[in-house]
């Protein structure tokens, strides 16, 4: 681990990543490293967004008030995804809106959390990125991260540094993909309905690969892209800013030899 | 009894609008005209942004201050030669109108646009006492030829093609000529007009609803685009006003700052073609008017809401733009909703006015995308109420079994972070060997609600947190 004098950022990285995707978390790591953080990762499960907005609101608090107690000594809590960011900055603060003992500690894990791109570019203030991808590339803005961070430009612009990629934009970059969490399961047909939208314009831009900076959204995505035989790559947005896309994209199968 | 509501089916209900083709294409064509009008309307006023905070807080004040404004309202109204009659409920509201009616001698009544008369299912109850009620707004003249309910707050004929009201209006105006050419919007809308002109001057009664009532003055204000609103409450003997009891503002001021976000959110329009402003009956030197102005103040449920964490949802002036920029709306449209006021805003205010038992569905068929709270002209925090609504369901265990389940087994692991990490290292290696060949699932246990509609991709293998440990060793 590079000795540094930098901010000790506690990577939070959000119980989809860990599961599901690890490489997004080693590329989070990278980018923060390279600009100068001491990255550490506490034992972590969830942020409790699950509980918090199925209605289970005791679930959802002592699984944050365990947050809290994980993630209070750091400088920074940073996250690779939007929503999950969002739910410690705007939703703990509701959460514990009427407790007079945790609603200062929520706050404080609020006002120094923040997701990824936001983080380097909004407090760190990186504005470039030292990697290379060869191609069209569409990027979606997942709601969470739009509309409770404010994220947009961000990744935009450290997309821009990426050498040989370049941008369009889809239509309707900013509407939902349909993911939303248990309702992609529970409104299944619904949520079919709306992805099915979101996969139709970012197929009409030509890109070959289809960049989003929230798992969850990405996983949908991915799977309906699939489903309807595209062949656009899928990845979160850390993975081509660090340059770490050996990994095969979401929901694609590892090339033969490295089967393990 | 109030509107019929099949709002418990709404999978159903979503399931068929989904299937049906001539619906679809009807909401793919809005799914862009809505959100650009809007868009553009709000860029081209640069305070838009200060306008919706001063509407937000014109509604909190008014709210607060509720029980103040009813009666200053009860007072101008009566000052100026009207009358309020109050109903808690549909029946009494009802109950109130018909017996007017009756004391009037009416056969006819038109009525101008007006979702608290969905709501009581006013038309229905208007028939039963042998008096015709004649919708004298376009689109709502059209669901009324084909008894249904409106299936958006602005739009109630939304759903509907040209060509269905076409041979709506084939089969009802059977008077006039068969080879008249009815393949122009103009041509409908022309003899929608010629028939209404008709029903306007036959009306004994008018009834409109209001957009606001202002306690200053007394007055009531519709807002509209065809001008029907005028005749009906002009021509005839009495006009009814019927409305909800948070539609008071408390002076003329306010209702203009609430105008010029009104419009702009709904059709993004600056201001509606017709903007009606009446107070009382027709005074001696008046040209015109009518000889009774009636108001007919409904609570059902409302005033229960008030104190509660769903008080922001009385804040709502009916623009419809939470509904335009939805996608589940987009999607299925209105009528799945099951009752009368459907998208975000019918989500949230559904389940206090029907109760939350049968409106259940509503506020969990959400994204929680939060373009509504984005666009709405009152800043009403929409996906907040909706997780209101569910922790309410969650309370009363009306949230479906399988799901509380689930949460009850994942939150065991969630909160033991040591047990979690061993846990879903081992499925995670158990599930990443078995999708190792494509990458991902086509079907899975346990997964049918996401594998029926898209592929789910395989997790890559050793979990983050595992893979973590192993390559920096020493504290994780």
């Amino acid at each position: 681990m590079p000795k540094t004098s930098g901010p000790r950022v506690g990577l939070f990285v959000t119980c989809l990543v860990d599961l599901m995707r690890p490489s997004v978390g080693f590329a989070a790591v990278k980018l923060l490293e390279q600009a100068g953080c001491r990255v550490e990762v506490p034992s972590q499960t969830c942020c409790g967004q699950p509980a918090y907005n199925s209605g289970d609101r005791a679930n959802a608090r002592s699984i944050a008030e365990q947050m809290i107690r994980t993630f209070s000594g750091f400088d920074y809590v940073v996250a690779p995804s939007g929503s999950c960011a969002g739910m410690i900055r705007v939703h703990y603060p509701e959460l514990f809106a009427d407790d007079p003992n945790w609603l200062p500690k929520a706050r404080a894990l609020a006002a120094k959390t923040w997701e990824l791109t936001s983080f380097l570019v909004d407090v760190l203030g990186v504005t470039t990125v030292n990697a290379e991808y060869q191609g069209i590339a569409t990027y979606h803005d997942a709601c969470s991260g739009l509309r409770e961070l404010g994220i947009s430009t961000q990744p935009r612009r450290l997309l821009a540094s990426v050498k040989g990629l370049e941008l369009v934009e889809m239509t309707d970059a900013d509407t939902c993909c349909g993911f939303g969490g248990t309702f992609a399961v529970k409104y299944g047909q619904i949520s079919n309905a709306i992805v099915a939208q979101k996969t139709r314009r970012a197929v009409e831009t030509g890109a070959s690969m289809l960049l989003a900076g929230d798992l969850g959204c990405l996983m949908n995505m991915a799977g309906k892209l699939s489903r309807e035989g595209h062949a656009i790559a899928v990845r979160h947005v850390a993975e081509v800013l660090a340059g770490t896309t050996e990994a095969p994209p979401i929901g694609a199968p590892k090339p033969a030899e490295h089967r393990s | 009894m109030v509107a019929p509501v099949t709002s418990p089916s709404f999978k159903a209900n979503a399931s068929q609008a989904l299937a049906n083709a001539q619906l679809q294409s009807v909401l793919s064509g809005m799914r862009e005209g809505f959100a650009a009008r809007r868009r553009e309307a709000a860029g081209q006023l640069p305070e838009f942004e200060a306008l919706r905070d001063s509407a937000r807080d014109i509604k909190h004040h008014t709210l607060a201050h509720l029980d103040l404004y009813l009666e200053r309202y009860v007072d101008t109204v009566t000052a100026s030669g009207g009358q309020v009659h109050f109903a808690r409920d549909a029946a009494e509201a009802r109950a109130i109108i018909t017996s007017l009616c009756q004391s009037l001698d009416a056969k006819t009544v038109t009525k101008g646009k007006s979702m608290i008369a969905e709501e009581i299912g006013l038309n229905d109850h208007l028939e039963q006492a042998g008096i015709v009620p004649v919708e004298t707004d376009l689109g709502e003249y059209i669901i009324q030829l084909r008894h249904e309910m409106p299936s958006h707050i602005i739009g109630p004929a939304l759903h509907l093609s040209a060509k269905q009201i076409e041979a709506d209006f084939r089969r009802v105006h059977t008077d006039l000529p068969r080879d008249r050419d009815l393949s122009q919007p103009a041509t409908l809308l022309a003899e929608a007009r010629q028939v209404l002109r008709q029903r306007f001057l036959a009306a004994d009664v008018g009834i409109t609803g209001a957009n606001f009532l202002i306690a200053e003055t007394g007055t009531s204000v519709i807002v509209t685009n065809e001008g029907n609103g005028d005749l009906t409450q002009t021509l005839p003997k009495a006009h009814i006003v019927l409305a909800s009891i948070e539609k008071v503002v408390p002076t003329l001021e306010d209702c203009a700052q609430l105008l010029r976000v009104l419009a702009r959110s709904a059709t993004g329009q600056e201001i509606s073609v017709y903007t009606t402003f009446s107070t009382g009956p027709r005074r001696p030197d008046d040209v015109d008017g009518p000889g009774a102005y009636h108001v007919v103040l409904l609570d059902n449920g409302r005033s229960a809401m008030l104190g509660t964490s769903f008080r922001d949802v009385l804040s709502c002036i009916r623009c419809g733009a939470c509904m335009n920029h939805c996608p589940i709306y987009e999607s299925i449209g209105g009528h799945a909703y099951g009752w009368v006021y459907p998208g975000p805003i019918g989500a949230v205010l559904t389940p206090s006015l029907i109760g939350v038992d049968k409106a259940a569905h509503l506020p969990n068929a959400s994204t929680f995308c939060g373009r509504c709270e984005e666009v709405c002209p009152v800043r009403i925090p929409l996906p907040k109420l909706m997780r209101h609504w569910r922790e309410r369901e969650f309370e009363r265990h009306l949230t479906p079994a399988a799901t509380r389940s689930g949460l009850a087994f994942w939150a065991f692991f969630a909160k033991r972070p040591r047990l979690y990490r061993l846990v879903t290292r081992a499925a995670m290696g158990m599930l990443a060997y078995a999708g190792r060949a494509r990458g991902r699932f086509r079907r899975l246990p346990f997964a049918g609600g996401w594998t029926e509609y898209r592929d789910l991709p395989a997790p890559e293998g050793a979990t983050f947190q595992a893979r973590w440990r192993g390559e920096r060793g020493g504290r994780a």
